[in-house]
């Protein structure tokens, strides 16, 4: 999927270069990124678009109003209230209407397309999860029904094959959150596939607080055997102990990190890819390309279906294994030579 | 780097929220589905070793209803058996007994009737001899009515008294 990416994307570099000499006015890189990025509107078409609240915290002052303000009647950026807009982000404006040089302690928590998509998912995992819950307390005891039945094997699958066989007895304690995050990944990256959605799961944000949820849970589980093995790896010469314990440290850090870019660059990928392939019809101008990269785009979109899905079990599985690393029992005899190390 | 560089809002808020969402579903969500899928794997395999149990128990009770079946068989056999024995037994017996009485009567009857045959024969004897003496009276008296015969008869006694 990765040469494939790299192959369509240098395709597409130098179509877009191609179209640039031209004097073209369609940017294929500025068009994916406005995409994928974050946003304070939300644009569902042309013309249908929810302006979303915007709020400041401008040294401990808070300021909450609509991002429509910062529109004028003709869709054009304007300064509002001392603030301006400029390339997907807020800054205070000096007296010309431009981003001033001072931009300290001004903190943006807006309610921006993926804060807002990031509600309408946990809504929806609220209402769906509760409905759940609420068919089992009310068939106690008998064969699941209607969408309980979907969601039953991969509830019982998380269970059985990423708790129970990574972490061992004490799955149970995790499952909360194994769930949380394997429903929360699944839901999100489907909703960003959908048409208008928000790219959430594909926010180095959202992955990035999702993966020291998993950090925090691991380093709060470790058991002595957990830590031994950091401070005082078996089978190591103590005077390897300098060497070995910052290598160990940064292995602490580096398994989340790989969590956090795998989805954050995953689910990107993904929407990069069909963004391309339908930019490829505009950047040669012609109808005839629109089968072609239709076709590639539904193909990546069945693609996409699946990482959604392959993305949120390798992101649930991947914490159940930290999890599983940490409380696991060592046996200490014969246990020399493989370590930490094997994750 | 627009792109990997994460927003301070964005994180706040799926910080909240993803608390809260993961608090909301592990105390509503999570924990009754998970104890009711508990709850039905725990009653399924209850309800699946009772069968099994019950299974078992019927085989036992098969087989020993076979045996109870097969041992009535048994009894029923033997309780023939004695019957047709004894039944058996029985007859000879009365047999028996009717044979040995009736040759007992036949012989008693075979003595009676050798003692009546000897009592006419004895009967017949003294008739006889009663008759024999009475003939010869009867004969005496006619040949002594007169008394030259009378004389004769003396005369004969006397010729067979000298003679001896």
């Amino acid at each position: 999927m990765k040469k494939l990416f790299i192959l369509l994307f240098s395709f597409l570099t130098i179509s877009a270069n191609a179209v640039a000499a031209e004097g073209g006015e369609f940017k294929p890189g500025d068009m994916i990124t406005h995409h994928i990025a974050d946003d304070y509107t939300w644009h569902f078409a042309d013309g249908v678009v929810l302006y979303l609240p915007v709020i400041l915290i401008d040294n401990g002052q808070p300021q909450v109003f609509s991002s429509s303000n910062f529109y004028n009647e003709n869709h054009e950026l304007v300064p509002y209230n001392g603030y301006v807009l400029d390339h997907g982000h807020i800054y205070r404006a000096d007296a010309s209407g431009q981003p001033a040089a001072d931009q300290s302690s001004l903190l943006d928590f807006s309610i921006t397309k993926n804060v807002a998509s990031l509600f309408i998912s946990v809504a929806l995992l609220l209402v769906v999860f509760f409905t759940i819950a609420g068919s089992y307390a009310k068939g106690k005891g008998r064969a699941p029904k209607g969408i309980q039945s979907f969601f039953e094997p991969i509830i019982i699958f998380i269970r059985d094959e990423i708790a129970k066989a990574n972490i061992g007895p004490k799955y149970e304690r995790y499952m909360p959150y194994l769930l949380t995050i394997f429903f929360f990944i699944w839901f999100n990256n489907l909703l960003g596939l959908m048409p208008g959605g928000a790219n959430l799961t594909g926010n180095i944000a959202v992955t990035l607080v999702l993966a020291t949820m998993t950090l925090l849970i691991t380093v709060f589980s470790g058991n002595k055997s957990y830590w031994s093995h950091i401070f005082a790896t078996p089978g190591v010469p103590t005077w390897l102990a300098p060497i070995m314990i910052p290598v160990e440290l940064i292995g602490i850090l580096t398994k989340p990190f790989s969590l956090m870019v795998r989805l954050f660059a995953n689910i990107t990928a993904g929407h990069i890819i069909i963004l391309s392939l339908f930019s490829l019809i505009f950047i040669f101008e012609s109808i005839f390309v629109a089968p072609l990269s239709v076709a590639f785009a539904i193909f990546m979109f069945f693609l996409e279906l699946f990482v959604a899905l392959l993305q949120a079990y390798i992101f649930t599985l991947l914490s159940a294994m930290y999890f599983g690393g940490a409380v696991e029992e060592h046996d200490h005899v014969g246990d020399h030579g493989h370590g930490d190390g094997a994750h | 780097m627009e792109l990997v560089t994460p927003g301070i809002g964005l994180i706040f808020w799926q910080l909240v929220t993803f608390i809260i969402v993961l608090f909301l579903l592990s105390k509503f969500a999570w924990k009754p589905i998970m104890n009711a899928l508990h709850e039905r794997e725990t009653s399924i395999e209850n309800a699946l070793s009772a069968a099994e149990k019950a299974k078992l128990e019927m085989q036992g009770l098969k087989a020993e209803n076979e045996k109870l079946l097969a041992e009535a068989r048994m009894e029923r056999d033997k309780i023939l058996k004695e019957a047709s024995d004894a039944g058996n037994a029985l007859i000879e017996t009365a047999k028996q007994k009717a044979n040995e009485e009736g040759s007992r009567m036949i012989a008693q009857a075979r003595e009676s009737i050798e003692n009546e045959k000897r009592a006419a024969i004895t009967e017949v004897k003294n008739m006889a001899a009663v008759l024999s003496v009475d003939i010869a009276e009867r004969i005496l008296r006619k040949e002594l009515s007169n008394p030259q015969a009378q004389q004769e008869l003396a005369k004969d006694y006397i010729k067979e008294v000298t003679l001896n």
